[in-house]
């Protein structure tokens, strides 16, 4: 992997980061490489609070922003920047203001990497517009300053469309940290560890299979 | 938030009837639905501070329980509501959760906005 200068990171909620793209973070993080997450909203609709559930419908922005300052202490982001929008309603803002305050943050810290959804990849309606939003930012940007786009697509169609993803980042020397930034993220985790827990007491296999899975991460670098 | 009891929940049901509240209405089946299993489409709808004036509010059922607050014209309706509570705010918060511990409905009532 490339020592970038530095990494732009644009996901719409907390959680994406770590779920997603959480080892490519920590690889960047422990090169010395400084990682801005410019993060789109609170996951104010989240349907998980805990388990058991610990979060209201109204304590749950809090409750997720204190977990995103969490995770990015586990994966060494010391510069976290929230736009403030509202979770499920991305899509219908305005995609040329969402792109010109992208596109502020690119020129003032002149990322070499920018990593966001795969526009039509993201299953979430937020992440489709989030990451479009993102890549529509560098249309506004010189091409000569525009970094290079690491998309994360997860729809299951995305190898069939998109073809092989070019960048596969091995993850076994981070794969604590991103399980620890998951972990982070309690409220959202701890029905998927429980579940995850009682499938690997069922199949012993399955831990190893399981584990494999999250010791890559996959990236499309999006045509400039 | 606790295990809904229906005599306090119609207590503050009541507090709230007659007078222009503020509304959070929700339900959803989560985001990811279609794309774990692809029979399931995603659904969800939600009105937030949507200001509205009922009559008569009724909580009902064994459990989960519904709730129907009849207004002069017209309804609002919930069901599977399965916990509650009014929290610091006096907001009265109702919402019916999974086994595992995901908010599949909320309907709250408040006299001032809720956060958007």
């Amino acid at each position: 992997m490339p020592v970038e200068r530095h990494v732009l990171v644009v996901f719409p909620h907390p959680d994406d980061e770590s779920f997603g793209a959480a080892g490519a973070i920590a690889l960047h993080t422990r090169a010395g490489v400084p990682v801005t997450y410019l993060c789109g909203t609170l996951g104010e609709m989240g349907r998980n609070m805990g388990k058991p559930f610990f979060a209201t419908r109204e304590t749950l922005p809090l409750v997720r922003e204190r977990e995103l300052y969490d995770a990015c202490a586990v994966l060494g982001i010391d510069d976290l920047r929230q736009m403030g929008l509202r979770d499920k309603t991305i899509e219908f803002e305005d995609p040329q203001v969402l792109a010109a305050r992208i596109a502020a943050v690119i020129e003032e810290i002149q990322p070499s990497l920018m990593i966001t959804h795969y526009p039509g990849h993201g299953v979430h309606p937020d992440h489709n517009a989030l990451g479009a939003a993102a890549i529509r930012a560098t249309t506004l940007i010189a091409p000569e300053r525009r970094p290079v786009i690491h998309a994360h697509a997860i729809s299951a169609n995305r190898v069939e469309v998109l073809g092989q993803p070019d960048v596969v980042l091995d993850l076994a020397d981070v794969l604590d940290v991103k399980l620890a930034a998951i972990r982070a993220h309690r409220s959202q985790s701890e029905a998927m560890f429980a579940e995850l827990e009682k499938e690997f007491n069922r199949d012993p296999a399955f831990r190893k299979r399981g584990t494999r899975n999250w010791r890559q991460e996959m990236y499309w670098t999006y045509p400039a | 938030m606790q295990a809904i009891e229906t005599s306090a929940v119609q207590a503050a049901l009541d507090r709230f009837a007659n007078q222009d509240v503020f509304i959070h209405l929700e339900t959803t089946n989560g985001a990811y639905a279609a794309h774990r299993q692809e029979q399931t489409m995603a659904v969800c709808a939600f009105i937030r501070n949507g200001l509205v004036r009922y009559q008569r509010g009724t909580v009902a059922g064994i459990g989960p329980y519904r709730v129907g607050l009849k207004m002069e014209q017209g309804w609002i309706y919930a069901e599977g509501l399965t916990d509650w509570e009014l929290d610091e705010q006096g907001r009265l918060l109702m919402a019916g959760h999974d086994s595992d511990g995901r908010l599949a409905i909320a309907l709250e009532l408040s006299t001032e906005p809720f956060g958007v």
